[in-house]
């Protein structure tokens, strides 16, 4: 009687304990699904031609992202091109040449450290230092030098990474040749560890796109459309604000909120795709190693 | 010594860390065009000595090395040598296979490439005489273009041997390039040697003695470091003057 008493005891406990984590995983998803379907659902109708390629009129009443589309655009191109040169030639300096273990782990303990700090504080820090130290004012060039510190780390340590998973005998096999040590890297270490640097940069620009704390006091939210191309005044001299940062404008100071989920719709569909293309973009870089493996 | 030496060693020692000293006192005239094998029981220092005689032990970090080294009289561990020279004239063969992960093509020309060639023309005869040389081209001939790393064990490493001869060295040196391989790549590598002693110096390093008695001229037993006995091949097996040397090749330690 006792025992069975005791089975089904332990039977109904061993229910309500599925029954909670089936419900903890319902609500997540169902968290997911709700938020990312409300905001495709609120947003999405808004996308219009207009909205993508004006820029906002008070005088016609009209609304226009195009200049937060390209701002967007150039700060993820100008934060790259500083900071991949920066963050692999670190990443080289550290794995290839550096003699000393201890400053090779300092450095990865800071990179790691740095990864972990708030952006809106890498937001602060740029402000002092780009903005006011070194005048750039509050700009899109300010933006973007904030940015490349702050994704620094993460190209930095994705780098290490791939360069460590290069087997040492191609770098012994290569020196015993007679290769000098920068042809070696150039011609066996950088190739195979391709995969990897591309994936970081991916994902380095991905964060990019979605930041928008460090921005707000760097970058600014200039609003009217800059010629990136066509003007490097514009770009080291006025401010403008990217998708993220429009977003906060739009919903917080103009009450917006159709633009304001169309961005937010927008944000999430550039970053599916980044996310995607960095997952393709190594697996194919990985799927031709793999060939030449076969 | 009747020949003309090639490597002249003095006084090597060489440590890894301050406590760990791999090398004492060694002395040896390494001959030209003939086949020194440096045997000995593992940890003995016979794959480190290889290593000074290129400088592949400067990649090894904290290594100290005193004491003298020449190379057809010039001292390799003076700093004006230029080690890319240097390990130009003195190719490796490692103990595993390290093709790289391009074609085979790429693989045998990688050495040209790196000392300036970029004739085509030039490239195609290097890499055919080389894979010819390494006795491998009638395997790989229709297949240059193809993944180096598709090969089998002893074909890459026939490989690498001919990626080290398209650098026209004057001195191979082989660290137990048979020990990862079956017995019929291990034959075919030994043939290999046979032929390249006409042109080549070879220094190998090898665990099996019966390779060494099969392939080499000369021999040279380390033990702990220091070089015990250093003779011809066929007297160091029969009639060896040390009782150490006697003993490990009698296999009563190793």
């Amino acid at each position: 009687m006792s025992t069975q008493t005791l089975s089904r005891a332990r039977w109904v406990r061993g229910c309500i304990l599925r029954l909670l984590l089936c419900l903890s995983a319902a609500l997540v998803c169902a968290l997911l699904a709700g938020l990312t379907g409300y905001i495709l659902l609120r947003g999405l109708p808004h996308v219009t031609w207009q909205l993508l390629f004006t820029q906002s009129s008070v005088l016609r009443g009209t609304r226009g992202i195009l200049p937060n589309l390209l701002n967007t655009l150039y700060v993820v191109l100008a934060a790259l091109a500083l900071v991949l040169p920066l963050g692999v030639g670190a990443a080289i300096y550290l794995t290839e040449y550096a003699a000393s273990p201890r400053l090779v782990r300092a450095v990865e303990f800071a990179a790691e450290t740095l990864a972990g700090i708030p952006s809106i504080i890498y937001g602060l820090a740029g402000m002092l230092l780009f903005c006011q130290l070194l005048g750039l004012g509050t700009s899109l060039l300010a933006g973007s030098l904030t940015l490349a510190v702050m994704t620094l780390p993460i190209v930095i340590r994705t780098t290490q990474e791939s360069l460590k998973s290069v087997p040492q005998s191609y770098r012994e096999g290569a020196l015993g040749l007679g290769s000098g040590k920068w042809h070696m890297i150039r011609t066996v270490v950088l190739p195979p560890a391709m995969d990897g640097i591309v994936t970081g940069c991916i994902l380095s620009a991905g964060r990019v796109v979605g930041e928008s704390a460090a921005l707000l006091f760097t970058a600014g939210m200039g609003m009217s459309l800059n010629r990136f191309f066509a003007s490097w005044e514009n770009f080291a001299h006025s401010s403008g604000a990217t998708l993220t940062v429009a977003l906060y404008v739009y919903a917080k100071e103009r009450a917006d909120f159709d633009t304001a989920f169309a961005i937010a719709a927008l944000l999430m569909l550039f970053t599916l795709a980044l996310n995607f293309t960095a997952k393709w973009a190594g697996r194919r870089l990985r799927r031709r190693k793999g060939e030449r493996n076969e | 010594m009747s020949e003309p030496a090639l490597l002249s060693v003095r006084n090597l020692e060489l440590w890894y860390a301050p406590a760990v000293q791999a090398l004492r006192g060694v002395n040896i005239d390494l001959p030209e065009r003939q086949v020194t094998a440096l045997i000995g029981p593992s940890g003995c220092g016979k794959s480190t000595f290889l290593k000074t005689l290129d400088r592949m032990c400067d990649l090894v970090p904290g290594v100290r090395v005193s004491g003298s080294v020449r190379y057809r009289g010039k001292e390799i561990y003076d700093p004006c040598v230029d080690v890319t020279w240097l390990r130009k004239q003195i190719g490796m063969v490692f103990q595993k296979p390290t093709p790289f992960p391009m074609s085979i093509y790429d693989n045998v020309a990688y050495g040209p490439r790196t000392h300036g060639v970029r004739d085509r023309p030039r490239l195609d005869a290097v890499v055919e005489r080389s894979l010819r040389g390494a006795a491998i081209w009638d395997e790989v001939k229709d297949r240059l273009k193809k993944s180096a790393l598709a090969l089998s064990g002893g074909q890459q490493q026939r490989l690498c041997i001919a990626r080290a001869l398209a650098v026209e060295p004057d001195v191979l040196l082989m660290d137990e390039a048979t020990s990862a391989l079956d017995p019929i790549s291990t034959s075919k590598i030994e043939e290999l040697i046979a032929a390249l002693k006409q042109r080549y110096t070879i220094v190998i390093v090898t665990h099996n003695m019966q390779q060494a008695t099969r392939i080499s001229d000369k021999c040279a037993f380390f033990l702990a470091g220091e070089l015990i006995e250093f003779g011809d091949t066929t007297q160091l097996f029969s009639l060896p003057r040390d009782k150490r040397t006697e003993d490990y090749i009698t296999g009563r330690f190793g």
